[in-house]
């Protein structure tokens, strides 16, 4: 017991203070809340996770270059280890627990088939290099996923070895690169085009590549503005990237006058293809005259996002773009698959290489998993469910809260701050509040465009009666809001969470990224240490 | 369809909340030419778990796992026993379905483990500060390169011929398309190459692998002086980062910027992703890193938390004139490398490191005795490359065909270059045993 109180004592600044400010409980404990020290806090030297057994005794051939000192990492057991990290993980919401409504996210069931079958022996542990003739299943895989992806888009050819969107994106504005650099163009088209509302990935990838980004303006429908971009267009621009659904939640219904207009330029069309999930199976981008898209494997098909990735990004590419795909490629000669590698023949000049082997394999296999799951049927279902519930969301919530734009919307439901003007409360505040009744917040202050935006994402994966609660969750905050007296309260939120509010000012002013001894001294009290 | 909640009752009555008749009504903003009545043809129907289960065991039954067959290929990703625990946890769905903590009340889980990720690789590296994880080593070597020209002012990195050949090639295209110049150095096998001289006053940043992609130990200390005193700054890869147990960190070598392969501890092989890149430098460039960082910080109780820092530097606030336009990174991978060396500790990391170049060794001096066989190493870790008396390539799919993975032909990564057709590169981690070397010395034998 004593022992119990001296490790909260560490870590919550004693008896006194973590009895005044964690409702009285002696340990700062609450319940299934368990506070819980970091690794570096907790570790005994002679204890230890896993058994090896003792090294055979060989000549050392480090050319002396041996570490001279320790690691610095602490001992734990199986069992700590397994209470510590199960500890951390209460202190997180997920998709598993309930409503995720992230905006531009696309937080969807994530089915356990698919951690399942990536785990197969004879899919997971594969090493990349193997001789080619050992690993002939795993190329038909990623080959029968290409072929999903490139029916589904309408599109010919697919790239699939980037990691993640942001990666794809550059992927395909390096393709765009390249195709303009085989007519000549590359030193004269030096502009792409982007909406304000775009992710803020799109003007980095274009600015890494030597691009002046240039915004075109959003009409009042939230589209992009057909005449302001006909008039941006011109023998200096490259590229537009353009979401689509876009931003704002809605589908870019001039998008195939955007498209002749792009091409009439001369320049490519990147489809920011974040927003597919809204869409897959109904539309095909490849009908709408788009270049290359990137598809988040991890939005649409249902891959986890695992607290930050890993993602996968292929990119699917015009006959036009086809020819620069980056390495490798997966090649089927009569019935053997084979993969070609840096420099080897294909038929194009690719643009390089942009990640080291095949892409991201289980990512792969989880998708298909889910693709396969659905089928085409599935699929179609899947956005018609996803649209229809976001535009349940819009038209339950519109008399309380305020729709940035006229409806239908697709797979999101955007709102701005005016339903809270005088009362005190922010985006950020209701945000916090929603918290407290046990859902995660919706995307805040994005798209840039929409003052105090709100971008709520239902998808497709909530029963009816749960998109009930949240929509009474949502009314009673505003209602509450709107008596002009909760301004108070509301900033105070949340107040049930793991943590309140934290001082992200004090963070980046003073950053701590790592534990030190200096900086967490034993018997110190780590609080008052970040606090100074 | 079993991942599908709403009922068509549910629809009907949502529909008439919306206040459309059907949900074509939704899709109108779509152009009628591109509008699909019906599901897009082609493509098969849904099916049951069983189904698709049965669908992935005969893909894996095409495959040869390295489990069933003796295995012995490194080369940038490898092969190490994953305790269960370290599964089960990125499998609570806590973590697995969390999106990138964004709202840091109810996300302190992956925030805390992400700042115990950072704290791991700086005592790793010997550096000070670390960021939450690169997609893997390849790209993150590649964003090093970036961020030393912006921190340089200088066009010009000096690439190894120690280095990775695929990492090699990232960093080529990469110069390429966005306007730097790579000057790659030829494939260093002996592991005698020395780029001091090279340095000049245009360069940006030096490029090296320790071990070396031919399985070389060496120092760099002497290299990152004359960096230095050029105004350079020196990049050192690690792609088996087992190795970091046993050896001397880039850190005190002098490096300014470590750039990991993670996947070594805690991921799998998994054909080649997704992996998990470390990505660690000095205090005084820590704002001109690429990706995620989190901090320490105080709630409104002034109790410890956690949350994403620096983001000024990210491309959702800064936009063009980001460090990077990475937003996604590799954060369960990351937890996976985080669980695994707290499971280890300071003793086990540094037995797992013992065993994996006790067992390099011995495959070593066996596969060295073989008559014609010549070992061009006099250093490594648990990776090292010999000179056959004829071509790899055939001698590695006639291993192959006997059922045995015996590493990887360097001409496979680095073609057309006939000075290194005849070089094969063997690793063994502790979870190569005799009953594995002893057919692969026997195998080669009869095939050379």
């Amino acid at each position: 017991m004593v022992q119990s109180l001296d490790r909260s004592q560490g870590r919550a600044g004693g008896v006194a203070a973590s009895a005044a400010s964690n409702h009285g409980t002696f340990t700062g404990n609450r319940a299934l809340q368990i506070e819980e020290p970091l690794i570096f806090e907790m570790g005994q030297p002679g204890r230890c996770g896993v058994d090896l057994p003792e090294p055979p005794k060989v000549k050392d051939r480090l050319n002396g270059l041996r570490r001279a000192g320790t690691i610095g990492l602490p001992g734990l057991s199986e069992p700590q280890v397994v209470q510590h990290y199960t500890r951390l993980s209460q202190k997180n919401y997920a998709i598993d627990m309930g409503v995720y409504p992230l905006g531009s996210c696309t937080m969807k069931h994530n089915p356990r088939i698919n951690e399942k079958v990536a785990r197969l022996a004879g899919i997971g542990d594969l090493h990349p290099l193997q001789p080619v003739s050992t690993v002939q299943g795993a190329l038909e895989l990623i080959d029968r996923l290409a072929h999903w992806l490139k029916t589904l888009t309408g599109m010919p050819a697919v790239a699939m070895s980037p990691a993640a969107g942001a990666h794809g994106e550059m992927c395909g504005m390096m393709a765009i690169a390249a195709a303009l650099e085989a007519k000549g163009e590359r030193a004269k088209r030096k502009v792409v085009l982007a909406p304000e509302s775009a992710h803020g990935t799109n003007p980095a990838t274009a600015a890494a590549l030597g691009f002046t980004v240039k915004p075109i303006p959003a009409n009042d429908r939230g589209r992009v503005d057909l005449a302001a971009l006909k008039a941006a267009l011109g023998p200096d621009v490259a590229a537009i990237m353009l979401t689509n659904p876009n931003t704002c939640g809605l589908f870019e219904s001039e998008i195939v006058e955007i498209s002749k207009a792009v091409h009439d330029a001369g320049a490519y069309f990147y489809c920011d293809g974040a927003n597919f999930n809204a869409i897959v199976g109904r539309v095909r981008p490849g009908d709408l005259g788009i270049d290359c898209m990137h598809i988040n494997l991890h939005k649409t098909f249902s891959t986890p996002h695992g607290g930050g990735g890993p993602g996968a990004g292929p990119v699917v590419l015009s006959a036009a773009l086809a020819p620069y795909a980056p390495y490798p490629w997966i090649v089927k000669d009569g019935d053997k698959w084979r993969v070609a590698e840096d420099g080897a023949k294909v038929d194009g000049t690719p643009l390089g290489r942009l990640k080291a082997f095949h892409g991201q394999m289980g990512m792969f296999t989880r998708a298909l998993a889910y693709i396969m799951s659905h089928g085409a049927d599935g699929l179609k279902q899947v956005a018609e469910d996803a649209v229809l519930s976001a535009n349940y969301v819009m038209a339950a919530l519109k008399d309380v809260m305020s729709p940035a734009f006229e409806g239908p919307c697709m797979h999101e439901a955007l709102f701005d701050d005016s339903f809270l003007k005088d009362t005190g409360v922010s985006t950020l505040d209701f945000a916090k509040a929603m918290i407290d009744e046990g859902y995660h917040p919706m995307t805040m202050y994005f798209p840039l465009v929409v003052h105090g935006a709100m971008l709520i994402e239902p998808t497709e994966s909530q029963a009816k009666e749960d998109l009930d609660q949240f929509i009474g969750a949502l009314r009673s905050l505003t209602e509450r809001a709107k008596t002009g007296t909760a301004a108070e309260e509301f900033k105070a939120a949340p107040r049930f969470s793991p943590r309140r509010r934290l001082d992200e000012t004090l963070a980046a002013r003073k950053p701590i990224l790592r534990w030190r001894p200096s900086n967490h001294p034993p018997g110190s009290d780590p609080m008052k240490q970040a606090a100074e | 369809m079993r991942y599908l909640p709403l009922t068509d009752a549910d629809r009907r009555e949502m529909l008439s909340v919306i206040g459309a008749k059907s949900v074509d009504d939704l899709f109108k903003d779509v152009p009628a030419s591109a509008r699909l009545g019906a599901k897009i043809g082609g493509l098969p129907d849904h099916q049951g778990e069983l189904e698709v289960e049965r669908a992935f065991q005969a893909f894996a039954a095409k495959n040869v796992s390295p489990g069933t067959a003796p295995f012995f290929i490194g080369a940038g990703a490898y092969r190490h026993h994953v305790p269960s625990t370290v599964d089960y946890m990125i499998q609570r769905g806590e973590f697995l379905t969390s999106y990138t903590p964004y709202q840091p009340e109810i996300t302190q889980g992956t925030l805390q483990y992400l700042f115990e990720f950072q704290t791991q690789v700086t005592l790793l590296t010997g550096m000070e500060v670390a960021n939450a994880s690169m997609y893997d080593g390849s790209t993150g070597t590649t964003e090093a390169v970036l961020m030393a020209n912006r921190i340089t002012r200088r066009h010009k990195a000096l690439i190894s011929g120690g280095l990775h050949p695929q990492y090699r090639s990232i960093i080529e295209t990469t110069a390429k398309w966005e306007g730097f110049k790579a000057v790659l150095s030829k494939a260093d096998a002996e592991g005698l190459e020395d780029l001091i001289a090279s340095v000049d006053k245009d360069t940006s940043c030096v490029v090296v692998q320790n071990p070396s992609f031919f399985g070389h130990v060496r120092d760099f200390t002497k290299l990152a002086e004359a960096c230095h005193a050029a105004g350079a700054l020196l990049i050192v890869v690690v792609t088996e980062v087992v190795s970091l147990g046993l050896l001397m960190p880039p850190g005190e070598m002098g490096a300014d910027i470590v750039v990991c392969e993670g996947q070594s501890i805690g991921n799998g092989l998994g054909f080649g992703g997704p992996y998990v890149g470390l990505f660690a430098t000095r205090d005084k460039y820590m704002r001109q890193m690429p990706g995620r960082l989190v901090g320490e910080t105080v709630d409104a109780d002034g109790k410890r938390g956690f949350v994403l820092t620096l983001s000024t530097r990210e491309q959702h606030i800064r936009r063009e004139k980001a460090t990077s336009n990475i937003c996604t990174n590799a954060g369960l991978c990351a937890l996976a490398f985080t669980v695994h060396p707290t499971l280890l500790g300071e003793a086990g990391f540094t037995r797992l490191a013992e065993l994996n170049h006790a067992k390099a060794s011995q495959l070593a001096d066996k596969v060295s005795a073989i008559s014609g066989v010549k070992l061009l190493n006099d250093s490594f870790f648990n990776e090292f490359t010999v000179k056959l008396p004829k071509p790899a390539a055939p001698v590695v799919e006639a291993l192959a065909a006997k059922g045995i993975l015996g590493g990887l032909p360097v001409s496979r990564l680095i073609p057309n270059d006939p000075s290194v057709e005849n070089l094969l590169l063997l690793a063994a981690t502790e979870t190569a045993t005799d009953m594995g070397m002893d057919p692969l010395v026997a195998a080669l034998k009869e095939v050379l």
